[in-house]
This record gives structure tokens, sequence and C-alpha cells, in this order.
């Protein structure tokens, strides 16, 4: 058993291709894609996120994580239709989305807390890429 | 209309004819400044309301005037997939809360309800006046339903004072900038074309106006 993570996107391709990412380092945790509406087109779907949350938390809770504000609302809607001890155990971080998917299974897969997977997506926002900024005047 | 459970379903089945009335309209405001969905997605979303009703027999039918707009707000929710679905979705479903089980609906408990259903839509997207947003239709509405029900109007007169309010500030978003949503990443180039959520949410209470009229 272990913190579950939910990825809420406006594309089913989008929400799979990180779940498979992020899970190559962290093959232990379930992370649940919920992209795109239940006909595979562009959106957010309460019923996917809503299942995914079932999936992904087995007892110890669950961190969603979101593409664009639609899906934040769409996730928010569906947490307040949980019932309320399960809800207080799933919680949607606003961190990127897939910075902070890849932070936070790790945390999840090495046995973090929910609490510590908060904390990971949520330390995601200050991570450097490694390009850093070219200004096309230099 | 009777303000009971049955005049409220023929009440929505005037919103849902508004709206697929309406949805290539609202298709291209928000293909203007935004994903260019909104009018595809309400249609969806009532066609479904519809199909839900249609569906349930004379055993199964709502009994209550709140029962009814929760039957709206959980299809809504399921079935309109942009920020639309839980922004109407959660709007139907403060207006059915605050409802409760009353078989019939007052203007007092109408202009209640609108304020529950605008507060509910800025406790969930977070907008405020001026972001652009339907809430720009929304609260003109509630101000202008709480004065008509306060001067003694009656339901239809509520709600075609709300009705009206909601048309002209959905007009007023045309020379903002969007604050809020997808059209918040166009900038300045959202200047100048009206908020599709604002315009919609206008069509809705104008068809509720009308029911409520007939």
């Amino acid at each position: 058993m272990s913190v579950g993570l939910v990825l809420v996107s406006h594309s089913r391709e989008l929400a799979q291709g990180l779940a498979d990412v992020a899970g190559q380092m962290a093959p232990s945790v379930t992370i649940a894609p919920a992209g795109g509406l239940e006909d595979g087109t562009i959106g957010t779907s309460f019923d996917l996120i809503t299942a995914a949350i079932a999936k992904a938390d087995s007892g110890d809770g669950a961190v969603l994580l979101y593409d664009l504000g639609s899906g934040y609302l769409t996730a928010e809607t569906a947490v307040e239709f949980l019932e309320s001890e399960q809800a207080e155990r799933v919680v949607i971080v606003d961190a990127p989305f897939v910075l902070g998917a890849v932070s936070a299974s790790i945390a999840a897969h090495v046995g973090g807390d929910l609490r510590a997977v908060i904390a990971a997506a949520l330390e995601s926002r200050n991570a450097n890429g490694p390009g850093g900024v070219r200004a096309l005047d230099d | 209309m009777t303000c009971d459970a049955a005049g409220t379903v023929a009440a929505i089945r005037a919103v849902a004819a508004t709206v697929a009335e309406h949805k290539v309209e609202l298709t291209h405001l928000d293909r203007d400044i935004g994903d260019g969905d909104h009018g595809e997605n309400l249609a969806r979303g009532f066609s479904a309301v519809l199909t839900k009703l249609d569906a349930l027999d004379a055993d199964a039918a709502p009994a209550t005037p709140g029962a009814v707009l929760k039957i709206v707000a959980t299809t809504l929710i399921s079935t309109v997939g942009g920020a639309a679905g839980p922004l109407f979705g959660t709007a139907f479903l403060r207006a059915s809360t605050s409802l409760g089980t009353a078989e019939t609906v007052d203007a007092a408990a109408l202009v209640t309800a609108l304020t529950a259903a605008r507060d509910g839509v800025v406790a969930r997207g977070k907008a405020e006046s001026g972001d652009k947003t339907m809430v720009d239709a929304l609260t003109p509405a509630v101000t202008a339903a709480k004065a008509a029900a306060e001067g003694g109007g009656d339901v239809a007169a509520v709600l075609t004072a709300a009705a009206d309010a909601a048309t002209a500030g959905a007009a007023a978003t045309i020379p903002l900038q969007a604050r809020k949503g997808r059209a918040s990443y166009l900038g300045e180039r959202s200047i100048g074309h009206p908020d599709p959520g604002a315009t919609s949410t206008g069509y809705l209470l104008q068809a509720l106006a009308s029911a409520a009229s007939a």
C-alpha cells in the first residue's frame, strides 16, 4: 500500500503518457490517469476522475495533479462528492503537471506518506530544467 | 407556469432548447477567446439532461423543483467536460440544495436559490467581478432579482429582471480583459469579445424567464 496518484488531463494520451513516464521510476505506485472525456475527446471527466480516485486511493490517500485550470475545477468537484473520511486524504496539488507527477511518484514509491508526497509535488515548483534560458538577442 | 416540479422540468426543457439554438454562436464566441467548445459542451450537457428526464417514468419523476435541479446539476457535472461542467453544475447543485424539499418556489426562495448558485460559482472558480466570466452575468442577475422580489415581483418578474441584468452583464464583458480561464492566456487579445460563459448564462436565464412567463 502506498499513496496513489491521479493525473487529471484534458487529453487521454497526455495523462496515460505521463503515467507511463512517472511509472518508470515508481513501479510500486498506482498512478491512475484520468485524461480526456469518456469518448476519448479533449476535456476533463468527472466520472473518469472519480474512478481514478477509487483506483489510486487504497486507504493511504491520493494526490491529484492536473494540467490546466478547468481540470482543477472538475477534480475539486469530484473530491467534494467523496465520503468525508476519504475526501480528507485525497488532495489536489497545484504543481507542474509533469515535474510534479515524477517527483510525487518517486516520493510515494520510497514509502512517503501523504504529506511527503504532497511536499514532493510542491517542491517540483522550484525545479530547474537543465537548459536555462537563452535570449534570442544574445 | 406553475412553480412546482413539473413547471421546473418545463423550464429546463426551455433552457435545453435555447442552448441548442445558440450552440453554434456560443462555440464561435469560445473559438474567439477560448478553446472553442463551450457551445458543444453545454449542448451535450443539456441534451443529456433531457435524456435523463425523459427516461424517468411517472414513479421516478422528481417530486420537487429542488430534485429537478439536482438531476440537472449531476448530469451537467458528468457530461459537460469543460470548465462549464463544474461551474454550471455547482450553480444548479447549490440552487437545488437551497430549495430543499419545498414543493413550490416563490419569489423569495428563487432569490435565495439564485444567490446560492452565484456563490457556488464564485467558490468553485474563484472569479471576481470584472474577471470576464459568468460571474459578470450572475452577480448583476442576483442584484436585479433581489430588487424585483423586494418590489413585490412574482417568480416571473424576478426571473425576467435577473435575465435582463445577466444579458446586460454579458454585453458588459466585451471591453474587459480576461483574468480567469483559457481567455486569460490571451491577455489583451481577449478585449473586444464577449465572454462565452456570461453569454450562455444570459441565454439560460432568458429561457427560464420565458418559461415562467408563459
